[in-house]
């Protein structure tokens, strides 16, 4: 997305260009429907993400959104239908880089800390083959070295309590923290996180957040952090992107975004998230946009997408364009994008300013 | 809270055996469930709210084992009866009518080769030998009818449905016999959080026009603050702090309710650094003697490895901490 | 889970049967001549076709050898050709297996497609065929005809599993490290499949028994090699069963089955270490949980029940 503005880089002053981005990336997976006939899903449409160096891009949206393929576009497990991934500005094409080098650069830190750690090794030896393959530990000395000071970055101290544990003696934010010094191992300027947080236990998401934190912030790496939870991604996050049905609707500064969405499934997603400060704080309850009980339907097939923009049908503003075609983009000044009909055909007040969400206590048939 | 109690739990221990020695998941919890209450329970992993739901509803599986205490239930009409005394048939008869149960998968409680709608007719004729098979499909209608279901899809199998219509589906079936009780087991960890608020949106509906009680056990404190009545917040098994939503949000009195409630983010309010609870929850199979928070406890002192604090009435909640025994010189009213 | 398994008491009695049986296949002919004091091949003119008993623990055939010696040499025919056929065929289907598996694509299709081949193919009566062919070959060829019609099933289920490794979230981040495709095979997938090569080797192993048994049986393979096959075809074909000489066949017969059921207990201990639902442990101690419970409150006095059972 060259076009996007890119808001004051956060630390140091190189990252005006961005290091890893998507440009226009669609991907549609053939499959076959249950009446035997091959059926296209349209899984990501028309994406564009930039990720800057010491910042962090949330991706939210619902499952099935598309946001764990454009995770796993980036991550390399399939190229693009269309258009393409950028490394430093070079297309990322077949041919273009080779994987051994494009994951020198970017990692991939997955979902599930238990199954991406191989039982059967230790600590060392999963740590130390990742340093060893890149060339960044030869010796045993070195080696051994190396992998201490990864446990120390990722806050697993004291290391050497570590080193010869297995897996299954740590616990699930151990673990996760042994992933991300794995990816560490590589000396990454990327990682790609696929909700590295929501297998975790409540208790210890948050330390492994400010993990990620303090890697963005001391070590200057970007990151994409991919989540369904959007009050995580403002805590972590820089810039939120919203992704419905295979295509980004909104995005810019997080607090932008949160605090005035410009679109209207950014506005059911916020009024929809638990945030017990809004529901406990008495007497704050008004009539929101949405009324929590109404049937607001679901989700659309991702093999048979509504024309337009794809959340017309359970929009409540849903105009004759929505459903001929996508908008184009509308920008505001302060970064922030968005994908609506309304701001194009100035009836954006229908949106703003926002009233106070309505608590779930005060629904009332 | 003047509604007459429903369900007394009393000094229930839940233990699972095995051939190196029991564990405790449950111990020694008591709370009483009002009439139309709807009391949450909060844990994480390993905290043993699920065994808790298991053992209310008398569903455990072996190893586990209801050790000690009682549930005493109040029907609306009779005598009081203790569930745990219950042999299985007399409580295979209070299921669905008295208390029904709402899992975490609707995949796994459904049956995948039934039509929805003959799931329905099946639990309703079971209990109602009366009803006739066009009654049963009317009733079963209404049913899925007020959990925002159209009645045609009612011939279809569950794999037709989406993932929020199954869960729907699963709570308009635990409805189907007017249940005194409902205890949901994280209902909504499987579908996405618009579903979610739609889907406890209608179950507050519904309580509120049929009046029963539920116990909702979660992971997620936020989403409890908004929901439930009251809260149990459990520990290694153990209840450690029970309020008012309101109270347990604004003023937590255990340490540990205080670091749940800051290990989620603020959507709206101004952010700052918040740390979560460092350390990992401690092994069932090899207790303290003292309180189990205290290794991973940010105000432990030395009174907290002598004994396990008591559940102690301080203002307007329950909390077993040492910082609230009277005893205690650490202790501050007003910690 | 290696350690769990080895735990199990019929992983270990089933691993000792074959322990036994191997120590008696090496140390045979000098078990049968020092301990036993017949050769197997030595004739008792004395005592043609007794019963058990007379010096003959178990007796001796029409032919005046003694049973036991001859079981205790048969071990040697019959559980070496087991053994090298196992080893053949377990390391054919892994070579044809795993790396099918992991590369996939093309090569995949090319090799299961062979393999599927061979699984269809009626293996008893090939075996039979071809046997019969090279007929009085030596042990060694029979096992290795043995190995070929026993790989295809193994080699199947190993690139399923390999498949499944191959796609987890573990060997696809050690490829993103930059971990090397020998390495991912060697280090990364292949130590999951240790427990399902090692049971696939026992299963392979008895079958070979087995399918020597009935080779030789049906009178092929080398006739001067003793195995247990060759004592039943013998006492068949003396009509042992019509004149009621069981101590012939019975032995061999018994060894036989005695490794069969040796690979059921290995068997079965995997199955609950890999499946804990099936462990029978948590059913039994509850029931004595109950028992004592009840047994306490019989004791104790109904008023006192209520508090006895509080304080378990």
């Amino acid at each position: 997305m060259p076009d996007t503005p890119v808001p004051a880089p956060r630390g140091t002053s190189d990252s005006v260009a961005p290091v890893l981005e998507a440009v226009g990336v669609s991907k549609h997976f053939e499959v076959r429907n249950r009446g035997g006939n091959n059926a296209v899903v349209r899984a990501v449409e028309n994406a564009g993400i930039a990720l800057h160096r010491g910042r962090i891009v949330a991706l939210v949206g619902e499952s099935g959104s598309g946001k764990t393929t454009v995770a796993r576009i980036l991550g390399r497990f399939y190229a693009p239908t269309e258009g393409e991934i950028r490394l430093h500005g070079r297309p990322v094409a077949a041919g273009g880089i080779a994987r051994r080098d494009y994951f020198r650069k970017v990692q991939l830190i997955f979902q599930d800390p238990f199954g991406s750690l191989n039982s059967l090794h230790r600590v060392r030896y999963t740590l130390g083959r990742a340093l060893k393959l890149h060339g960044h530990a030869r010796s045993r000395r070195e080696v051994e070295d190396g992998v201490i000071d990864l446990l120390r970055r990722v806050n697993l101290t004291p290391p050497e309590q570590y080193l010869d544990k297995f897996p299954h003696e740590l616990s699930g934010g151990q673990r996760q923290r042994v992933v991300i010094a794995r990816a560490l191992a590589v000396r990454p300027e990327v990682l790609l996180g696929d909700e590295p947080i929501s297998m975790l236990d409540v208790s210890i998401r948050l330390d492994v957040l400010n993990l990620l934190a303090k890697l963005r912030d001391e070590e200057g790496l970007a990151l994409l952090y991919i989540t369904h939870d959007i009050a995580s991604a403002r805590y972590l996050c820089d810039e939120i992107d919203v992704m419905y049905a295979g295509q980004l609707v909104e995005g810019g500064p997080k607090e932008a975004v949160i605090q005035s969405p410009k679109h209207p499934y950014t506005r059911l997603l916020l009024d929809s998230s638990p945030d017990p400060g809004r529901s406990l704080a008495a007497g704050s309850a008004s009539e929101g946009l949405f009324t929590a009980t109404g049937e607001l339907g679901e989700p659309p097939d991702p093999a048979d997408p509504p024309t337009g923009c794809r959340f017309h049908p359970r929009c409540p503003f849903a105009m004759d364009e929505c459903r001929e075609s996508f908008p184009e983009r509308t920008e505001f000044p302060d970064g922030q994008w968005v994908h609506c009909w309304l701001h194009q055909k100035g009836r954006a007040h229908l949106l703003a300013p926002a009233p106070p969400a309505q608590s779930l206590k005060e629904t009332r048939p | 809270m003047t509604d007459p109690a429903l369900l007394q739990v009393d000094g229930l221990s839940v233990d699972y055996l095995t051939p190196q020695g029991s564990a405790r998941a449950c111990s020694d919890i008591s709370f009483t469930l009002r009439r139309g209450e709807i009391l949450g329970v909060a844990g994480e992993s390993g905290s043993g709210k699920s065994t808790l739901i298991t053992a209310l509803t008398r569903l455990q599986r072996p190893p586990a084992v209801t050790s000690a205490g009682r549930i005493v239930y109040h029907p609306a009409d009779g005598e009081p009866v203790d569930l745990v005394a219950q042999s299985e048939r007399a409580l295979r008869r209070r299921r669905w009518r008295q208390l029904a149960i709402v899992m975490q998968s609707a995949m796994d409680c459904l049956n995948p080769v039934m039509r929805l709608g003959a799931q329905f007719t099946d639990v309703l004729r079971t209990h109602d030998p009366s009803l006739d098979r066009a009654a049963a499909w009317q009733r079963a209608g209404e049913l899925v009818r007020m959990v925002g279901i159209a009645p045609d899809r009612l011939p279809a199998y569950p794999h037709e449905l989406s993932g929020g219509m199954r869960q729907r589906s699963l709570i308009a079936l635990a409805l189907a016999c007017d249940p005194d009780l409902v205890v949901m087991d994280e209902p909504t960890t499987a579908v996405d959080v618009v579903m979610q608020r739609q889907i406890l949106a209608q179950v507050l509906r519904l309580r509120e026009r049929f009046g029963f009680a539920v116990v909702f056990v979660t992971h997620d404190l936020s989403l409890l603050l908004e929901l439930a009545d009251r809260i149990a917040i459990m520990y290694a098994g153990r209840i450690v702090e029970i309020g008012s939503s309101a109270d347990l949000y604004h003023r937590p009195k255990h340490p540990y309710t205080k670091g749940l409630r800051d290990s989620f983010p603020p959507l709206h309010a101004p952010l700052r650094e918040l740390s979560g609870i460092p350390g990992s929850p401690p092994d069932l199979r090899d207790p303290l003697p003292g309180c189990a928070f205290g290794p991973r406890c940010p105000r432990a002192h030395a009174a907290c490895e002598q004994a396990v604090p008591p559940l102690r009435t301080v203002e307007a909640q329950d909390v077993a901490c040492v910082l609230y025994d009277p005893q205690n010189p650490e202790a501050t009213a007003h910690a | 889970m290696l350690n769990g398994i080895l735990r199990k008491w019929n992983v270990r009695i089933g691993l000792g049967i074959f322990a036994l049986a191997l120590l008696v296949a090496f140390l045979g002919p000098w078990v049968a001549q020092s301990l036993i004091g017949w050769s197997g091949h030595q004739v008792d003119y004395h005592a043609i076709g007794r019963p058990p008993g007379h010096g003959h623990l178990l007796g001796t055939n029409t032919a005046g050898n003694d049973v036991l010696a001859q079981t205790v040499l048969g071990a040697r025919g019959s559980v070496f050709v087991g053994l090298v056929s196992a080893v053949l065929a377990t390391v054919l289907a892994a070579a044809v297996g795993v790396p099918s598996g992991f590369v996939g694509g093309r090569y995949d299709r090319v090799m299961t497609a062979f393999t599927n081949v061979f699984l269809t193919l009626p293996s008893f009566a090939l075996t039979l065929i071809v046997a019969g062919y090279v007929q009085g070959a030596p042990w060694l060829m029979i096992a290795l005809i043995i190995a070929v019609f026993e790989w295809p099933g193994g080699a199947r289920y190993l690139r399923s599993q390999t498949l499944s490794l191959r796609g987890r979230d573990f060997t696809v981040a050690m490829r993103m490290v930059g971990e090397t495709r020998l390495r991912l095979v060697f280090f990364e997938v292949m130590p999951h499949l240790t427990g399902i090569i090692s049971a696939m080797f026992l299963r392979a192993m008895v079958a070979g028994i087995f399918a020597e048994a009935g080779l030789a049986f049906l009178g092929i393979g080398s006739t001067d090699t003793i195995s247990w096959g060759t004592m039943i075809a013998d006492a068949h074909s003396q009509s042992a069963i019509l004149n009621g000489q069981w101590w012939w066949f019975v032995p061999p017969g018994l060894c036989i089955a005695v490794l069969g059921m040796a690979t059921a207990l290995v068997n079965f201990g995997i199955d609950e270490i890999t499946n804990p639902r099936l462990s029978a442990a948590g059913r039994r101690l509850v029931k004595k949980f109950h028992a004592a419970r009840a047994a306490g409150r019989r004791a104790a006095g109904p008023a006192a029940a209520e508090t006895a059972g509080r304080s378990t």
